[in-house]
C-alpha cells in the first residue's frame, strides 16, 4: 500500500489528475451549500457578459441565469453519474467476467455470447435509445450509461481470471476442497483488481463524457442542471453568448482530463512491472 | 412592440416609407423558407401550419380577410344576407379559371363543401349549422342556416375552406387522388415541383383572373431543417422572407439589424395564436379553484415576453387574444405577485404534493419557457417535476389526461364561437384529442353562455354574452393564459407588400412584388 501511493504521487501526471478529481469532489459537495439559491433561478439580465458583475462572475445564460451556480450545481450532477454508473457496470461486469473466466466452457461461452450482444451495438446508439424509451431521468441515465458500460469489464476481468485459474495457488485451494465462490472471491479477484480499477477510472471519465452529450442531445434530466445540458442550452446562442457554453465546456475538459490522469497514475503504481521500467 | 419594431425598421430601411405610394414592379424570383416540411400541399386534406403557408397561394377561398379580419372578396364577388340572418348569397367571380384551363363555377363550391365536410374536421364543424346549400345558377350560391349564426362569414378563409375543382375530384377517392401531389387550385401561383427535403417550387399563374397579378414569376419555398442553417441562409441571401417562428426567437433581433432586413408582426390576426398552460382541473391541488388562481398570480409573463419572446406578443388577460370579435379587459387582473399567490396556496391548503409539467417540445424557446415557469411555480412553494417529452409523447399525454399542466397554444380564427368556445364547454370534453376541452373544465353557466352566443343576434347581445362568459373564465382559471404570439416574419425590404392579410404569408404572395 505504502509503495502504491509512494509510486503513485511520484508521478506527476497522478498527482495533478488526484488534484484536479479532489477539488472536483469538493465543489460538488461543498459549492451548492455556499450557493444556496437555486442554478435555475432567474437573477440577473439575460446575456450578461462574465467578469462584469462580481455577483455572476461567469454571466447569465438566455434566461438571466448564473452560469457559476450551474457549474457547480453541474458539478455534482455530473459526477454522482459517472461514479454511480461506473459502480453498477462493475456490480454487473466483475461477476459475469469473473464466472465466464472461472467456469469456462458451457457457461463461458453463453456469457460471453451474451456480453458481445452488448458489444456489437454503438454504445452511444444504444444509450440514446435506452433514455428516449424510459424517458429521461437520472435513473435511466445511469442505468442506461451502467448498461452500455459493462462489457469491457467482463471481458477484462474473464481474461484475468482465465490466466490466475491456472496458477497453482488456486489449483491447490481447489485440491484442498474449498467452494468456488470462495476460491473467486478470495483468491483470484483481488489479484485481477488493479488492471480494473484503472480501467474504472477511465470509464468514470467516459461516463461523464456520455451523460453529456445525452444532456446535451437534450436527453438529461429535465429537473437536474448539468454540464452537458448548459453547453446544449447554450449552443444555439453560441454568436451571441460565447461563455454560456464555453464554460461549462472547460469544466467537462478538466475533469475528464483529471480523470484520464489519474488512470494513468494508477496504471504505473499498479502495474509493476511498467513502473520498474519505467524509473 | 411590434408596431414599434415595424416602424423603427420602416424608418430604418429608409426607402420603405416611399415605396408605399410606388408602382409594383413585374417580375422576379423570391426564395422563402418554409419550416417544417409540410406533409402534403392538398388543402382539402392536409391543414398544418406549412402546407396552409404553400397552398394559401395555390388555392382560394371565397372570402379573404383583412388584418381588422372584415370579410373582402375573393373568389365571391359580393355577398349578402337576409333580414333574418339566415339566408347568405354569394355572387361569384366570373371568368375564373382552374390552374388546368375549366372554368370555376357553383358547382365547384357546392362539391367542395361536400368534400370538406368528409375531410375537413374544424370545416365540419364550422358548416354544422348550415341547413342547405344551393347553386341557382352557375355564378351564385345561396347557404341557408338552421339559425342566425353569427361568426358565418368569418368560415371562408382559404386554410378553413378551400375551393376544390369538382372535375378533378368528383367520384374519385380523395385520400389517393394523384392531383394530391400536383394540387389545381385558382389561386395566383400554379405548383410546379417539389424536390423532396429540398425546395417546392411555385410559378406565376399567367391566366390570374385580378389583371396584372400577381407580379412575381415563382415562389421557391426552400426546406432547411436546422434553425440555425435558416438564419445563416437569411444571411448570405439565400433566402428572402422567413415566416413567423421559422428562426428562435434570440435570432430575430441579430437579423433584424441586417441592412436592408424588414420585420414585423402582422399577419397572425386571423389565428391569433394564443399561449396557455392546460391546467389539469380534475385532479389533485389543481382541482382547487384557489391553486390554479396561484398559478397565475405566481408566473412572470412580462419576463416571458420581454426575455424568452423577445418583446414579441402582449401578456394575455383571459380566453379571447384581443384581436379576435368581442375581446374584452374588463376581467380580473392576475399581475405577477408571489407574495398573493403563496398566500393563495396557504389558504388552499396546499402541502407539496407534486405536479407534473409538460413542456412542450417545439425547439429552445419553449424549452427555456419551461423552465422559467417551472422556477415561477417552485418560487412560490409548489412542488414542480418536469418530464422530459416529444411531440407526440406530448400530445398522447395530454389527450389522456394524463398531466398536471402542460404548456399549448390554438389558433383563435377571429371569433369566439369558431376559437375560443371550444377549449371551455363542457360537450367538448373528449379523451384521446387534444385540441378540445382536455382540462375538463366544466360549468353549465359557461356552457350556456358559448350556446348562446354563437347564435345570438345583433352583434350587441353578442359582445355582452362574450363579456359575461370572459369575465366567468378569467375568474374561475380554467387554464392559465400565457401570451398572445407573434410569430415575426423577417424579410429583405425588397419584397414589398406581402403581408396585406389577417393570415399574411398564408396567402400573401398574390399582392407581393419585387422591387429590383
Amino acid at each position: 500500500m505504502k509503495q502504491f501511493w509512494k509510486s503513485m504521487l511520484g508521478s506527476p501526471s497522478g498527482i495533478i489528475g488526484l488534484v484536479i478529481l479532489l477539488l472536483a469532489v469538493a465543489v460538488a459537495l461543498f459549492g451548492p451549500m455556499l450557493f444556496p439559491n437555486s442554478p435555475w433561478r432567474m437573477v440577473q439580465r439575460p446575456f450578461l457578459p462574465p467578469f462584469t458583475l462580481g455577483t455572476v462572475p461567469l454571466g447569465t445564460d438566455a434566461l438571466g441565469r448564473d452560469v457559476f451556480a450551474g457549474m457547480i450545481f453541474g458539478a455534482r450532477v455530473s459526477l454522482l453519474v459517472g461514479l454511480v454508473s461506473t459502480l453498477v457496470a462493475l456490480v454487473v461486469g466483475i461477476p459475469i467476467g469473473a464466472m465466464a473466466g472461472y467456469f469456462g466452457g458451457r457457461v463461458d461461452d453463453a456469457l460471453m455470447r451474451f456480453t458481445e450482444f452488448f458489444q456489437t451495438i454503438p454504445s452511444f446508439a444504444l444509450a440514446i435509445v435506452l433514455v428516449a424509451i424510459l424517458q429521461p431521468s437520472i435513473y435511466s441515465i445511469v442505468t442506461s450509461i451502467a448498461l452500455v458500460s459493462w462489457p469491457p469489464v467482463a471481458r477484462l476481468v474473464r481474461g484475468e481470471v482465465l490466466s490466475l485459474r491456472t496458477r497453482e495457488y488456486v489449483q491447490a485451494a481447489i485440491v484442498t476442497g474449498q467452494s468456488h465462490s470462495w476460491i473467486i472471491l478470495r483468491e483470484i479477484l483481488p489479484n485481477a483488481l488493479s488492471p480494473v480499477i484503472v480501467l474504472a477510472s477511465l470509464m468514470v471519465a467516459t461516463a461523464i463524457l456520455l451523460e453529456s452529450s445525452l444532456s446535451f442531445l437534450g436527453l438529461g434530466d429535465p429537473n437536474l442542471i448539468s454540464w452537458g445540458y448548459m453547453v446544449g442550452a447554450g449552443r444555439t446562442v453560441i454568436r451571441q453568448a460565447w461563455w454560456i457554453t464555453v464554460f461549462p465546456g472547460i469544466a467537462i475538459l478538466i475533469s475528464v482530463l483529471g480523470l484520464n490522469l489519474i488512470g494513468e497514475g494508477l496504471n504505473d503504481a499498479l502495474n509493476p512491472r511498467l513502473s520498474r521500467e519505467g524509473r | 412592440m411590434p408596431k414599434r419594431v415595424l416602424l423603427g425598421l420602416l424608418l430604418a430601411c429608409g426607402l420603405a416609407a416611399p415605396a408605399l405610394a410606388q408602382e409594383p414592379k413585374t417580375g422576379g424570383v423570391v426564395n422563402a423558407v418554409i419550416q417544417p416540411e409540410p406533409p402534403g400541399l392538398m388543402l382539402a386534406l392536409v391543414q398544418n401550419g406549412p402546407t396552409q403557408m404553400v397552398s394559401g397561394n395555390i388555392f382560394e377561398g371565397l372570402l379573404r380577410y383583412s388584418p381588422k379580419l372584415e370579410p373582402q372578396p375573393e373568389l365571391a364577388e359580393s355577398w349578402s344576407v337576409s333580414e333574418d340572418a339566415k339566408t347568405y348569397t354569394f355572387k361569384l367571380r366570373k371568368g375564373v379559371t382552374w390552374h388546368d384551363g375549366k372554368p370555376f363555377t357553383a358547382a365547384d363550391v357546392l362539391f367542395s363543401i361536400e368534400m370538406l365536410k368528409q375531410t375537413h374536421a374544424r370545416a365540419r364543424n364550422n358548416l354544422a349549422q348550415v341547413d342547405k346549400v344551393e347553386a341557382p345558377d352557375d355564378y351564385t350560391v345561396v347557404f341557408t342556416l338552421k339559425q342566425p349564426f353569427g361568426p358565418f362569414l368569418g368560415i371562408f378563409e382559404v386554410g378553413s375552406m378551400p375551393m376544390v375543382p369538382k372535375h378533378l375530384y368528383d367520384g374519385t377517392d380523395f385520400k389517393t387522388n394523384p392531383y394530391n401531389n400536383a394540387p389545381i387550385g385558382t389561386g395566383p401561383f400554379m405548383f410546379r415541383e417539389w424536390q423532396k427535403g429540398s425546395f417546392i417550387r411555385l410559378v406565376k399563374n399567367p391566366n390570374y383572373y385580378e389583371k396584372g397579378k400577381p407580379y412575381l414569376d415563382e415562389i421557391y419555398w426552400q426546406i432547411i431543417p436546422d434553425a440555425a442553417a435558416r438564419s445563416v441562409a437569411f444571411e448570405t441571401g439565400k433566402v428572402d422572407v422567413l415566416p413567423g417562428g421559422s428562426v428562435e426567437n434570440f435570432d430575430v433581433p441579430r437579423l433584424s439589424k441586417l441592412k436592408d432586413t424588414c420585420v414585423t408582426g402582422a399577419g397572425w390576426e386571423f389565428f391569433s395564436p394564443l399561449a396557455w398552460l392546460w391546467l389539469n382541473n380534475r385532479q389533485g391541488p389543481l382541482a382547487d379553484k384557489r391553486v390554479r388562481q396561484a398559478i397565475m398570480f405566481a408566473i412572470d409573463r412580462d419576463f416571458a415576453k420581454d426575455v424568452i419572446w423577445n418583446g414579441l406578443g402582449k401578456v394575455a388577460t383571459g380566453p379571447s387574444a384581443s384581436t379576435i370579435k368581442y375581446y374584452t379587459d374588463d376581467v380580473k387582473k392576475y399581475p405577477y405577485d408571489p407574495a398573493k399567490a403563496k398566500a393563495l396556496l396557504k389558504e388552499a391548503g396546499y402541502k407539496g404534493e407534486k405536479i407534473r409539467l409538460l413542456p412542450l417540445a417545439y425547439g429552445e424557446t419553449w424549452q427555456r419557457w419551461g423552465e422559467a415557469v417551472k422556477q415561477n411555480l417552485q418560487d412560490v412553494g409548489l412542488n414542480i417535476e418536469t418530464i422530459a417529452t416529444d411531440v407526440a409523447g406530448g400530445n398522447q399525454k395530454i389527450g389522456d389526461w394524463d398531466y398536471d399542466i402542460a404548456f399549448t397554444y390554438l389558433y383563435q380564427y377571429g371569433d369566439p364561437a369558431l376559437g375560443v368556445g371550444r377549449n371551455y364547454v363542457s360537450s367538448a370534453i373528449a379523451k384521446g384529442q387534444v385540441f378540445n376541452n382536455v382540462e375538463g373544465y366544466s360549468n353549465p353557466e359557461i356552457d350556456k353562455l358559448f350556446a348562446d352566443g354563437a347564435v345570438a343576434t345583433p352583434d350587441s347581445e353578442r359582445k355582452e354574452i362574450y363579456d359575461k362568459a370572459q369575465k366567468m373564465l378569467v375568474e374561475d382559471v380554467p387554464v392559465a393564459w400565457m401570451l398572445e404570439l407573434q410569430f415575426p416574419t423577417i424579410t429583405r425590404c425588397k419584397v414589398k407588400n406581402l403581408i396585406t392579410t389577417g393570415i399574411g404569408v398564408n396567402d400573401g404572395f398574390k399582392d407581393a412584388w419585387l422591387d429590383k
